[in-house]
Protein backbone atom coordinates (compact mmCIF):
# COMPACT_ATOMS: atom_id res chain seq x y z
CA UNK A 1 0.00 0.00 0.00
CA UNK A 2 2.98 2.35 0.82
CA UNK A 3 4.61 1.66 -1.97
CA UNK A 4 1.37 2.30 -4.12
CA UNK A 5 1.02 5.56 -2.18
CA UNK A 6 4.47 6.93 -2.97
CA UNK A 7 3.96 5.79 -6.72
CA UNK A 8 0.53 7.57 -7.14
CA UNK A 9 2.57 10.86 -5.16
CA UNK A 10 5.17 10.34 -7.77
CA UNK A 11 3.21 10.25 -10.67
CA UNK A 12 0.40 12.50 -9.48
CA UNK A 13 1.48 14.60 -12.44
CA UNK A 14 1.54 12.06 -14.92
CA UNK A 15 -1.88 10.74 -13.79
CA UNK A 16 -3.36 14.09 -13.77
CA UNK A 17 -1.72 14.75 -17.79
CA UNK A 18 -3.42 11.48 -18.62
CA UNK A 19 -6.57 12.87 -17.38
CA UNK A 20 -6.57 16.27 -18.53
CA UNK A 21 -5.91 14.32 -22.13
CA UNK A 22 -8.70 12.38 -22.33
CA UNK A 23 -10.84 15.62 -21.27
CA UNK A 24 -9.61 17.14 -24.16
CA UNK A 25 -9.69 14.36 -26.20
CA UNK A 26 -13.45 12.74 -25.36
CA UNK A 27 -15.90 15.15 -27.93
CA UNK A 28 -13.20 14.36 -30.37
CA UNK A 29 -13.62 10.37 -30.09
CA UNK A 30 -17.70 10.93 -29.40
CA UNK A 31 -17.17 12.93 -33.07
CA UNK A 32 -15.17 9.98 -35.07
CA UNK A 33 -17.27 6.64 -33.29
CA UNK A 34 -20.73 8.17 -33.75
CA UNK A 35 -19.21 8.90 -37.57
CA UNK A 36 -19.94 4.94 -37.65
CA UNK A 37 -23.33 5.13 -37.25
CA UNK A 38 -26.34 3.63 -38.63
CA UNK A 39 -28.59 6.85 -38.22
CA UNK A 40 -30.80 8.44 -40.44
CA UNK A 41 -31.63 12.04 -39.60
CA UNK A 42 -30.70 12.97 -35.56
CA UNK A 43 -27.44 11.32 -34.75
CA UNK A 44 -28.16 11.33 -30.57
CA UNK A 45 -28.56 6.94 -30.43
CA UNK A 46 -26.29 4.52 -31.22
CA UNK A 47 -28.24 2.63 -33.52
CA UNK A 48 -25.48 0.04 -35.34
CA UNK A 49 -21.89 0.42 -36.93
CA UNK A 50 -21.93 1.17 -40.70
CA UNK A 51 -19.26 2.26 -43.07
CA UNK A 52 -22.15 4.04 -45.16
CA UNK A 53 -21.19 7.52 -43.74
CA UNK A 54 -17.81 7.23 -44.72
CA UNK A 55 -18.50 5.80 -48.34
CA UNK A 56 -21.08 8.44 -49.06
CA UNK A 57 -19.96 11.72 -47.23
CA UNK A 58 -22.13 14.04 -49.07
CA UNK A 59 -25.12 11.80 -48.78
CA UNK A 60 -26.89 14.63 -46.47
CA UNK A 61 -28.26 17.41 -48.41
CA UNK A 62 -26.30 20.34 -48.38
CA UNK A 63 -23.27 18.93 -46.42
CA UNK A 64 -21.00 19.38 -49.11
CA UNK A 65 -22.21 22.41 -50.71
CA UNK A 66 -21.23 23.92 -47.07
CA UNK A 67 -17.55 22.08 -47.39
CA UNK A 68 -16.79 23.34 -50.48
CA UNK A 69 -17.58 26.95 -49.53
CA UNK A 70 -15.28 26.30 -46.32
CA UNK A 71 -13.02 25.30 -48.20
CA UNK A 72 -12.47 27.92 -51.33
CA UNK A 73 -13.08 30.39 -48.38
CA UNK A 74 -10.21 29.12 -46.16
CA UNK A 75 -7.88 28.63 -49.20
CA UNK A 76 -8.41 32.14 -50.71
CA UNK A 77 -8.46 33.51 -46.81
CA UNK A 78 -5.31 31.98 -46.38
CA UNK A 79 -3.13 33.03 -49.42
CA UNK A 80 -4.19 36.51 -48.46
CA UNK A 81 -3.53 36.73 -45.34
CA UNK A 82 -0.45 34.64 -45.13
CA UNK A 83 1.03 37.20 -47.56
CA UNK A 84 0.18 40.29 -46.19
CA UNK A 85 0.72 38.97 -42.38
CA UNK A 86 4.48 37.72 -43.87
CA UNK A 87 5.36 41.12 -45.31
CA UNK A 88 4.11 43.31 -41.86
CA UNK A 89 6.10 40.84 -39.95
CA UNK A 90 9.22 41.31 -42.24
CA UNK A 91 8.63 45.40 -41.55
CA UNK A 92 7.90 44.88 -37.87
CA UNK A 93 10.90 42.20 -37.16
CA UNK A 94 13.54 43.92 -39.16
CA UNK A 95 12.91 47.48 -39.40
CA UNK A 96 12.87 50.47 -37.20
CA UNK A 97 10.92 53.03 -38.09
CA UNK A 98 8.54 55.77 -37.19
CA UNK A 99 5.00 54.82 -35.90
CA UNK A 100 5.99 51.77 -34.92
CA UNK A 101 4.08 51.30 -31.98
CA UNK A 102 0.72 52.66 -33.78
CA UNK A 103 0.88 49.91 -35.94
CA UNK A 104 1.42 47.54 -33.07
CA UNK A 105 -1.65 48.28 -31.55
CA UNK A 106 -3.33 48.24 -35.08
CA UNK A 107 -2.36 44.69 -35.26
CA UNK A 108 -3.02 43.52 -31.78
CA UNK A 109 -6.64 45.40 -31.38
CA UNK A 110 -8.43 42.08 -34.09
CA UNK A 111 -6.94 40.03 -31.52
CA UNK A 112 -8.54 41.81 -28.25
CA UNK A 113 -11.75 42.61 -29.86
CA UNK A 114 -14.93 39.62 -29.09
CA UNK A 115 -15.26 38.08 -32.74
CA UNK A 116 -18.68 39.26 -32.15
CA UNK A 117 -18.01 42.94 -32.48
CA UNK A 118 -15.98 42.31 -35.35
CA UNK A 119 -18.65 40.82 -37.06
CA UNK A 120 -20.83 42.98 -36.36
CA UNK A 121 -19.18 46.18 -37.21
CA UNK A 122 -18.02 44.30 -40.45
CA UNK A 123 -22.08 43.74 -41.39
CA UNK A 124 -23.22 47.44 -40.23
CA UNK A 125 -20.27 48.77 -42.47
CA UNK A 126 -21.59 46.57 -45.78
CA UNK A 127 -25.06 47.13 -45.07
CA UNK A 128 -24.40 51.42 -45.04
CA UNK A 129 -22.53 50.88 -47.96
CA UNK A 130 -25.63 49.08 -49.54
CA UNK A 131 -23.14 45.60 -50.12
CA UNK A 132 -25.19 42.50 -50.24
CA UNK A 133 -23.20 39.97 -47.42
CA UNK A 134 -22.15 36.87 -49.50
CA UNK A 135 -18.89 34.41 -50.32
CA UNK A 136 -16.90 37.78 -51.07
CA UNK A 137 -17.82 39.01 -48.07
CA UNK A 138 -16.69 36.26 -45.47
CA UNK A 139 -13.34 35.84 -47.21
CA UNK A 140 -12.81 39.69 -46.72
CA UNK A 141 -13.78 39.05 -42.72
CA UNK A 142 -11.68 35.93 -42.21
CA UNK A 143 -8.55 37.54 -44.39
CA UNK A 144 -9.17 40.45 -41.92
CA UNK A 145 -8.96 38.64 -38.52
CA UNK A 146 -6.26 35.94 -39.57
CA UNK A 147 -3.80 38.77 -40.69
CA UNK A 148 -2.62 39.58 -36.78
CA UNK A 149 -2.02 36.11 -36.04
CA UNK A 150 0.12 35.26 -39.29
CA UNK A 151 2.05 38.49 -38.04
CA UNK A 152 2.87 37.39 -34.28
CA UNK A 153 3.65 33.90 -35.53
CA UNK A 154 6.14 34.99 -38.54
CA UNK A 155 7.21 37.94 -36.06
CA UNK A 156 8.06 35.23 -33.82
CA UNK A 157 10.37 33.33 -36.14
CA UNK A 158 12.25 35.78 -37.32
CA UNK A 159 12.74 37.18 -33.45
CA UNK A 160 14.19 33.80 -32.99
CA UNK A 161 16.98 33.74 -35.97
CA UNK A 162 20.17 33.84 -35.10
CA UNK A 163 21.90 37.12 -36.35
CA UNK A 164 25.32 35.98 -37.28
CA UNK A 165 23.52 33.10 -39.93
CA UNK A 166 22.82 36.12 -42.40
CA UNK A 167 26.34 37.75 -41.37
CA UNK A 168 28.19 35.04 -42.22
CA UNK A 169 26.39 35.18 -45.95
CA UNK A 170 27.45 38.66 -45.85
CA UNK A 171 30.82 38.05 -44.98
CA UNK A 172 30.79 35.39 -47.82
CA UNK A 173 29.47 37.81 -50.08
CA UNK A 174 25.72 37.42 -50.86
CA UNK A 175 24.58 40.63 -51.39
CA UNK A 176 21.51 41.20 -49.85
CA UNK A 177 18.92 40.00 -52.07
CA UNK A 178 20.66 36.78 -52.22
CA UNK A 179 20.87 36.61 -48.31
CA UNK A 180 17.14 37.07 -48.45
CA UNK A 181 16.32 34.62 -50.90
CA UNK A 182 19.22 31.58 -49.97
CA UNK A 183 19.77 32.53 -45.87
CA UNK A 184 16.51 34.36 -44.52
CA UNK A 185 13.69 33.07 -46.27
CA UNK A 186 14.09 29.60 -45.51
CA UNK A 187 14.46 30.07 -42.39
CA UNK A 188 11.79 31.99 -41.54
CA UNK A 189 9.07 29.62 -44.27
CA UNK A 190 8.42 27.06 -41.31
CA UNK A 191 7.13 30.00 -39.19
CA UNK A 192 4.96 31.17 -42.31
CA UNK A 193 3.96 27.80 -43.03
CA UNK A 194 2.60 27.22 -39.36
CA UNK A 195 1.29 30.78 -39.62
CA UNK A 196 -0.72 29.28 -42.81
CA UNK A 197 -1.96 26.64 -41.35
CA UNK A 198 -3.33 28.29 -38.11
CA UNK A 199 -4.87 30.86 -40.62
CA UNK A 200 -6.47 28.00 -42.31
CA UNK A 201 -7.72 26.60 -39.27
CA UNK A 202 -9.36 29.76 -37.92
CA UNK A 203 -11.06 30.71 -41.09
CA UNK A 204 -12.31 26.61 -41.25
CA UNK A 205 -13.27 27.05 -37.90
CA UNK A 206 -14.93 30.58 -37.84
CA UNK A 207 -18.45 30.43 -37.13
CA UNK A 208 -19.57 33.97 -35.58
CA UNK A 209 -17.63 36.52 -37.95
CA UNK A 210 -19.36 34.54 -40.88
CA UNK A 211 -22.76 33.62 -39.12
CA UNK A 212 -23.06 38.00 -39.65
CA UNK A 213 -21.35 38.18 -43.06
CA UNK A 214 -22.24 35.19 -45.13
CA UNK A 215 -25.84 36.35 -46.28
CA UNK A 216 -27.24 32.97 -46.84
CA UNK A 217 -23.86 31.43 -47.97
CA UNK A 218 -23.55 27.92 -46.38
CA UNK A 219 -20.43 27.04 -44.72
CA UNK A 220 -19.22 23.95 -42.96
CA UNK A 221 -19.66 25.53 -39.29
CA UNK A 222 -23.28 27.47 -40.17
CA UNK A 223 -24.56 23.71 -41.74
CA UNK A 224 -23.67 22.45 -37.77
CA UNK A 225 -24.85 25.29 -36.11
CA UNK A 226 -28.37 25.05 -38.03
CA UNK A 227 -28.92 21.49 -37.98
CA UNK A 228 -27.89 21.11 -34.81
CA UNK A 229 -31.43 22.36 -33.59
CA UNK A 230 -32.76 19.26 -35.77
CA UNK A 231 -30.35 16.94 -35.41
CA UNK A 232 -27.07 17.06 -37.09
CA UNK A 233 -26.38 13.83 -39.57
CA UNK A 234 -24.00 11.45 -39.46
CA UNK A 235 -22.29 12.69 -42.24
CA UNK A 236 -21.28 15.82 -40.37
CA UNK A 237 -19.11 13.87 -38.01
CA UNK A 238 -17.35 12.36 -40.94
CA UNK A 239 -16.29 15.67 -42.51
CA UNK A 240 -15.05 16.68 -38.82
CA UNK A 241 -13.54 13.83 -37.97
CA UNK A 242 -11.46 13.80 -41.20
CA UNK A 243 -10.68 17.24 -41.00
CA UNK A 244 -9.37 16.51 -37.89
CA UNK A 245 -7.21 13.66 -39.42
CA UNK A 246 -5.96 15.26 -42.18
CA UNK A 247 -4.93 18.43 -39.93
CA UNK A 248 -3.00 16.02 -37.30
CA UNK A 249 -1.08 14.31 -40.01
CA UNK A 250 0.33 17.44 -41.62
CA UNK A 251 1.02 18.44 -38.14
CA UNK A 252 2.94 15.13 -37.29
CA UNK A 253 4.57 15.19 -40.54
CA UNK A 254 6.11 18.41 -40.33
CA UNK A 255 7.31 17.59 -37.04
CA UNK A 256 8.61 14.88 -38.45
CA UNK A 257 10.54 16.33 -41.30
CA UNK A 258 11.58 18.85 -39.20
CA UNK A 259 13.81 17.05 -36.66
CA UNK A 260 15.20 15.11 -39.48
CA UNK A 261 16.17 18.03 -41.18
CA UNK A 262 17.36 19.49 -37.69
CA UNK A 263 18.95 15.67 -37.44
CA UNK A 264 21.33 16.06 -40.93
CA UNK A 265 22.64 19.59 -40.09
CA UNK B 1 14.52 52.83 -28.59
CA UNK B 2 15.45 51.46 -31.81
CA UNK B 3 15.63 54.48 -33.75
CA UNK B 4 19.00 55.14 -31.67
CA UNK B 5 19.85 52.77 -34.40
CA UNK B 6 19.46 54.93 -37.04
CA UNK B 7 22.46 57.77 -35.67
CA UNK B 8 25.33 55.69 -35.02
CA UNK B 9 27.47 53.78 -37.09
CA UNK B 10 29.20 55.39 -40.10
CA UNK B 11 28.18 57.50 -42.64
CA UNK B 12 28.16 54.47 -45.02
CA UNK B 13 25.68 52.20 -42.94
CA UNK B 14 23.36 55.43 -42.45
CA UNK B 15 22.82 56.02 -46.09
CA UNK B 16 21.68 52.05 -46.65
CA UNK B 17 19.27 52.62 -43.66
CA UNK B 18 18.37 55.72 -44.82
CA UNK B 19 17.54 53.88 -48.24
CA UNK B 20 15.62 51.52 -46.88
CA UNK B 21 13.35 54.03 -44.70
CA UNK B 22 10.31 54.19 -47.04
CA UNK B 23 10.91 49.95 -47.59
CA UNK B 24 8.99 48.96 -43.90
CA UNK B 25 6.39 51.13 -45.02
CA UNK B 26 5.81 49.71 -48.33
CA UNK B 27 5.56 46.33 -46.53
CA UNK B 28 3.04 47.08 -44.43
CA UNK B 29 1.16 49.20 -46.51
CA UNK B 30 -1.31 46.07 -47.68
CA UNK B 31 -1.99 44.83 -44.74
CA UNK B 32 -2.69 48.08 -42.72
CA UNK B 33 -4.39 49.03 -45.55
CA UNK B 34 -6.67 46.36 -45.20
CA UNK B 35 -6.91 46.60 -41.47
CA UNK B 36 -7.95 50.53 -41.66
CA UNK B 37 -10.79 49.25 -44.23
CA UNK B 38 -11.88 46.58 -42.62
CA UNK B 39 -11.35 46.69 -38.95
CA UNK B 40 -11.33 50.32 -38.19
CA UNK B 41 -13.75 51.59 -40.53
CA UNK B 42 -16.39 48.99 -39.35
CA UNK B 43 -15.78 49.79 -35.60
CA UNK B 44 -16.68 53.15 -36.64
CA UNK B 45 -19.25 52.69 -38.50
CA UNK B 46 -20.62 50.89 -35.49
CA UNK B 47 -20.45 53.75 -33.11
CA UNK B 48 -21.79 55.69 -35.90
CA UNK B 49 -24.67 53.44 -35.74
CA UNK B 50 -25.09 53.10 -32.10
CA UNK B 51 -26.80 56.81 -31.44
CA UNK B 52 -28.70 56.57 -34.32
CA UNK B 53 -32.34 55.86 -34.14
CA UNK B 54 -35.46 54.28 -36.16
CA UNK B 55 -36.11 56.31 -39.43
CA UNK B 56 -39.03 55.41 -41.46
CA UNK B 57 -39.51 51.70 -42.37
CA UNK B 58 -37.93 48.83 -40.50
CA UNK B 59 -34.04 48.38 -40.69
CA UNK B 60 -33.56 51.90 -41.78
CA UNK B 61 -31.92 54.29 -38.71
CA UNK B 62 -31.29 58.26 -38.93
CA UNK B 63 -28.40 59.66 -37.47
CA UNK B 64 -29.51 61.48 -33.96
CA UNK B 65 -26.57 61.80 -31.37
CA UNK B 66 -29.13 60.00 -29.35
CA UNK B 67 -26.91 58.29 -26.75
CA UNK B 68 -30.01 57.21 -24.52
CA UNK B 69 -29.19 54.41 -26.49
CA UNK B 70 -26.31 53.37 -24.05
CA UNK B 71 -28.50 53.43 -21.49
CA UNK B 72 -31.58 51.52 -22.68
CA UNK B 73 -29.01 48.56 -24.32
CA UNK B 74 -27.75 48.74 -20.56
CA UNK B 75 -31.17 48.69 -18.68
CA UNK B 76 -32.78 45.96 -21.31
CA UNK B 77 -29.73 43.72 -21.36
CA UNK B 78 -27.85 43.95 -18.00
CA UNK B 79 -28.54 40.88 -16.56
CA UNK B 80 -26.83 39.04 -19.58
CA UNK B 81 -24.07 41.88 -19.59
CA UNK B 82 -23.49 40.80 -16.21
CA UNK B 83 -23.88 37.12 -16.53
CA UNK B 84 -21.42 37.08 -19.62
CA UNK B 85 -18.45 38.51 -17.56
CA UNK B 86 -19.28 35.79 -14.91
CA UNK B 87 -18.99 33.02 -16.99
CA UNK B 88 -15.95 33.98 -19.12
CA UNK B 89 -14.42 34.84 -15.36
CA UNK B 90 -15.01 31.49 -14.03
CA UNK B 91 -13.88 29.76 -17.20
CA UNK B 92 -11.00 31.32 -17.22
CA UNK B 93 -10.56 30.40 -13.43
CA UNK B 94 -11.22 26.56 -14.17
CA UNK B 95 -9.43 26.93 -17.74
CA UNK B 96 -6.46 28.10 -15.88
CA UNK B 97 -6.76 25.32 -13.12
CA UNK B 98 -7.19 22.82 -15.51
CA UNK B 99 -4.55 23.95 -17.65
CA UNK B 100 -1.55 24.86 -15.18
CA UNK B 101 -1.08 20.98 -14.79
CA UNK B 102 -1.28 20.17 -17.48
CA UNK B 103 1.24 22.38 -19.59
CA UNK B 104 3.37 21.69 -16.17
CA UNK B 105 3.10 17.95 -17.21
CA UNK B 106 4.02 18.64 -20.56
CA UNK B 107 7.00 21.36 -20.02
CA UNK B 108 8.84 19.18 -17.28
CA UNK B 109 7.57 15.82 -17.11
CA UNK B 110 7.33 14.46 -20.80
CA UNK B 111 10.86 13.97 -21.87
CA UNK B 112 10.86 12.89 -25.66
CA UNK B 113 7.16 13.21 -25.70
CA UNK B 114 7.22 16.67 -25.30
CA UNK B 115 6.43 17.50 -29.14
CA UNK B 116 3.93 14.92 -29.89
CA UNK B 117 1.85 16.22 -26.45
CA UNK B 118 2.22 19.96 -27.37
CA UNK B 119 0.60 18.92 -30.88
CA UNK B 120 -2.21 16.89 -29.07
CA UNK B 121 -3.01 19.55 -26.98
CA UNK B 122 -4.16 21.92 -30.00
CA UNK B 123 -4.95 19.16 -31.48
CA UNK B 124 -9.04 19.27 -30.83
CA UNK B 125 -8.66 22.45 -32.45
CA UNK B 126 -8.22 20.56 -36.11
CA UNK B 127 -11.54 19.69 -34.78
CA UNK B 128 -14.33 21.80 -35.67
CA UNK B 129 -15.56 23.96 -32.63
CA UNK B 130 -19.16 23.49 -33.24
CA UNK B 131 -19.26 20.20 -33.60
CA UNK B 132 -17.18 19.91 -30.21
CA UNK B 133 -20.21 21.67 -28.48
CA UNK B 134 -22.48 19.53 -30.06
CA UNK B 135 -20.38 16.36 -28.86
CA UNK B 136 -20.57 17.86 -25.27
CA UNK B 137 -24.32 18.37 -25.76
CA UNK B 138 -24.94 15.03 -26.61
CA UNK B 139 -22.46 13.66 -24.26
CA UNK B 140 -24.33 15.62 -21.14
CA UNK B 141 -27.69 15.02 -22.71
CA UNK B 142 -30.62 13.24 -22.13
CA UNK B 143 -29.49 10.79 -24.01
CA UNK B 144 -26.10 10.63 -23.23
CA UNK B 145 -24.25 8.16 -20.65
CA UNK B 146 -23.04 10.50 -18.41
CA UNK B 147 -26.62 11.43 -17.09
CA UNK B 148 -27.99 7.82 -17.24
CA UNK B 149 -25.21 6.59 -15.04
CA UNK B 150 -26.04 9.63 -12.54
CA UNK B 151 -29.50 8.54 -12.59
CA UNK B 152 -28.61 4.80 -12.02
CA UNK B 153 -26.39 5.37 -9.18
CA UNK B 154 -29.10 7.85 -7.91
CA UNK B 155 -27.00 10.85 -7.54
CA UNK B 156 -29.91 12.14 -9.95
CA UNK B 157 -33.06 12.34 -9.83
CA UNK B 158 -35.12 12.09 -13.09
CA UNK B 159 -35.82 16.03 -13.28
CA UNK B 160 -32.30 16.68 -12.91
CA UNK B 161 -30.42 18.12 -16.00
CA UNK B 162 -26.74 18.61 -16.95
CA UNK B 163 -27.54 20.69 -20.24
CA UNK B 164 -29.85 23.60 -20.38
CA UNK B 165 -27.42 24.48 -16.90
CA UNK B 166 -25.30 27.33 -16.13
CA UNK B 167 -23.03 24.42 -15.31
CA UNK B 168 -23.33 23.31 -19.04
CA UNK B 169 -22.49 26.60 -20.34
CA UNK B 170 -19.49 27.04 -17.86
CA UNK B 171 -18.16 24.19 -18.61
CA UNK B 172 -18.48 24.06 -22.77
CA UNK B 173 -16.67 27.73 -22.57
CA UNK B 174 -14.17 26.69 -20.26
CA UNK B 175 -13.77 23.25 -22.58
CA UNK B 176 -13.65 25.21 -25.74
CA UNK B 177 -11.14 28.13 -25.05
CA UNK B 178 -8.90 25.67 -22.94
CA UNK B 179 -5.17 25.34 -25.57
CA UNK B 180 -5.23 29.04 -25.51
CA UNK B 181 -4.75 28.63 -21.86
CA UNK B 182 -2.86 25.71 -21.99
CA UNK B 183 -0.33 26.79 -24.54
CA UNK B 184 1.00 30.43 -23.37
CA UNK B 185 0.72 28.58 -20.23
CA UNK B 186 3.60 26.06 -21.09
CA UNK B 187 5.97 28.37 -23.54
CA UNK B 188 6.26 30.70 -20.38
CA UNK B 189 6.90 27.19 -18.36
CA UNK B 190 9.16 25.65 -20.99
CA UNK B 191 11.35 28.94 -21.25
CA UNK B 192 12.33 28.95 -17.08
CA UNK B 193 15.76 27.60 -16.31
CA UNK B 194 15.75 24.25 -14.41
CA UNK B 195 18.31 25.51 -12.38
CA UNK B 196 16.76 28.60 -10.91
CA UNK B 197 14.12 25.48 -9.52
CA UNK B 198 17.45 23.35 -8.42
CA UNK B 199 19.04 26.26 -6.55
CA UNK B 200 15.63 27.10 -4.66
CA UNK B 201 15.51 23.07 -3.91
CA UNK B 202 19.90 23.57 -2.74
CA UNK B 203 18.55 26.46 -1.15
CA UNK B 204 16.26 24.42 1.54
CA UNK B 205 13.14 25.42 -0.03
CA UNK B 206 10.86 22.24 -0.60
CA UNK B 207 8.99 21.31 -3.72
CA UNK B 208 5.97 23.55 -2.83
CA UNK B 209 7.79 26.72 -1.91
CA UNK B 210 9.42 26.21 -5.01
CA UNK B 211 6.72 26.38 -6.75
CA UNK B 212 5.13 28.88 -5.00
CA UNK B 213 8.44 31.51 -5.29
CA UNK B 214 10.21 30.19 -8.42
CA UNK B 215 7.95 28.50 -10.66
CA UNK B 216 5.06 30.39 -10.35
CA UNK B 217 6.18 34.01 -10.61
CA UNK B 218 8.87 32.97 -13.56
CA UNK B 219 5.09 31.73 -15.39
CA UNK B 220 3.30 35.10 -15.47
CA UNK B 221 3.94 36.31 -18.90
CA UNK B 222 2.18 33.07 -19.60
CA UNK B 223 -0.73 33.63 -17.07
CA UNK B 224 -1.80 36.78 -18.24
CA UNK B 225 -1.37 35.95 -21.99
CA UNK B 226 -3.64 32.73 -20.94
CA UNK B 227 -6.36 34.20 -19.42
CA UNK B 228 -6.49 37.03 -21.69
CA UNK B 229 -6.84 35.17 -24.91
CA UNK B 230 -9.57 32.40 -22.96
CA UNK B 231 -11.35 35.63 -21.39
CA UNK B 232 -12.35 37.94 -24.04
CA UNK B 233 -13.14 35.48 -26.48
CA UNK B 234 -15.20 33.53 -23.71
CA UNK B 235 -17.32 37.12 -22.80
CA UNK B 236 -18.18 37.46 -26.36
CA UNK B 237 -19.17 33.60 -27.26
CA UNK B 238 -22.61 32.60 -27.59
CA UNK B 239 -22.70 29.28 -29.55
CA UNK B 240 -22.41 27.73 -25.95
CA UNK B 241 -25.01 29.79 -24.07
CA UNK B 242 -27.17 28.74 -27.24
CA UNK B 243 -26.18 24.76 -27.74
CA UNK B 244 -25.73 24.35 -24.19
CA UNK B 245 -27.25 26.26 -22.11
CA UNK B 246 -31.28 27.66 -21.86
CA UNK B 247 -32.98 31.07 -21.91
CA UNK B 248 -32.38 31.86 -18.46
CA UNK B 249 -28.13 31.01 -18.88
CA UNK B 250 -28.05 33.86 -22.61
CA UNK B 251 -25.45 35.99 -22.76
CA UNK B 252 -24.42 39.10 -23.96
CA UNK B 253 -23.25 37.51 -27.61
CA UNK B 254 -26.79 35.83 -27.58
CA UNK B 255 -28.39 39.78 -26.94
CA UNK B 256 -26.44 41.36 -29.87
CA UNK B 257 -27.05 38.09 -32.62
CA UNK B 258 -30.59 38.56 -32.19
CA UNK B 259 -30.92 42.40 -32.00
CA UNK B 260 -28.88 42.20 -35.48
CA UNK B 261 -30.38 39.54 -37.19
CA UNK B 262 -33.15 38.47 -36.18
CA UNK B 263 -34.72 41.99 -34.61
CA UNK B 264 -32.97 44.54 -37.23
CA UNK B 265 -32.36 46.84 -34.19
CA UNK B 266 -29.02 48.11 -35.36
CA UNK B 267 -28.39 50.82 -32.88
CA UNK B 268 -29.42 48.53 -30.44
CA UNK B 269 -26.99 46.10 -31.25
CA UNK B 270 -24.37 48.23 -32.12
CA UNK B 271 -24.22 50.10 -28.92
CA UNK B 272 -23.98 46.71 -27.01
CA UNK B 273 -21.59 45.58 -28.84
CA UNK B 274 -19.53 48.71 -27.75
CA UNK B 275 -20.59 48.54 -24.37
CA UNK B 276 -19.00 44.67 -24.64
CA UNK B 277 -15.44 46.47 -26.37
CA UNK B 278 -15.14 48.72 -24.22
CA UNK B 279 -15.49 47.33 -21.01
CA UNK B 280 -13.06 43.97 -22.41
CA UNK B 281 -10.86 46.61 -23.04
CA UNK B 282 -10.67 48.77 -19.76
CA UNK B 283 -10.31 45.12 -18.12
CA UNK B 284 -7.78 43.84 -20.02
CA UNK B 285 -6.22 47.25 -19.57
CA UNK B 286 -6.32 47.33 -15.80
CA UNK B 287 -5.36 43.76 -15.75
CA UNK B 288 -1.97 43.92 -18.28
CA UNK B 289 -1.28 46.96 -15.95
CA UNK B 290 -1.32 45.62 -12.83
CA UNK B 291 0.39 42.23 -14.17
CA UNK B 292 3.43 44.53 -15.30
CA UNK B 293 3.74 42.62 -18.89
CA UNK B 294 4.08 45.52 -21.65
CA UNK B 295 4.77 43.64 -24.69
CA UNK B 296 1.87 41.74 -25.76
CA UNK B 297 2.17 41.07 -29.64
Amino acid sequence: MSKFSRWFSRNLIRIYAVIGFTYLFLPIIYTFAFSFNNSKKSNLVWIGFTWNNWLNPCGAPDVCNALGNSLKIGVLATFFATVLGTLMAFAMGRYAFRGRSIVNILIFLPMATPEIVMGASLLTMFISFGFNPGFWTIVIAHVMFCISFVVVTVKARIASLDPRLEQAAMDLYADERETFRRVTFPLVAPGIAAAALLAFSLSFDDFIITNFNSGDVNTFPKFVYISAQRGLPPQANVIGSSMFLIALIIVLVGQFVGRKRAGVR
Amino acid sequence: MSTALLHTGTHEKKAVLTKKKLLPYWLLAPGIVWLVIFFLVPIYQLISTSTQTQGFGIGTYVQTYRFANFIDAISSSRAQLLRSFEYAFLATVFALIISYPLAYAVAFKSGRWKNTLLVLIVAPFFCSFLLRTVAWEQILGEQGLVIKLLRFLHIFGAQDHLTATPFAVVAGLTYNFLPFMTLPLYASLERIDIRMMEASGDLYANALTTFRKVTVPLSMPGVVAGTLLTFIPAAGDYINAELLGNPGTKMIGNVIEARYLAIVDYPGAAALSLILMVTILILVMAYVKRAGTEELV
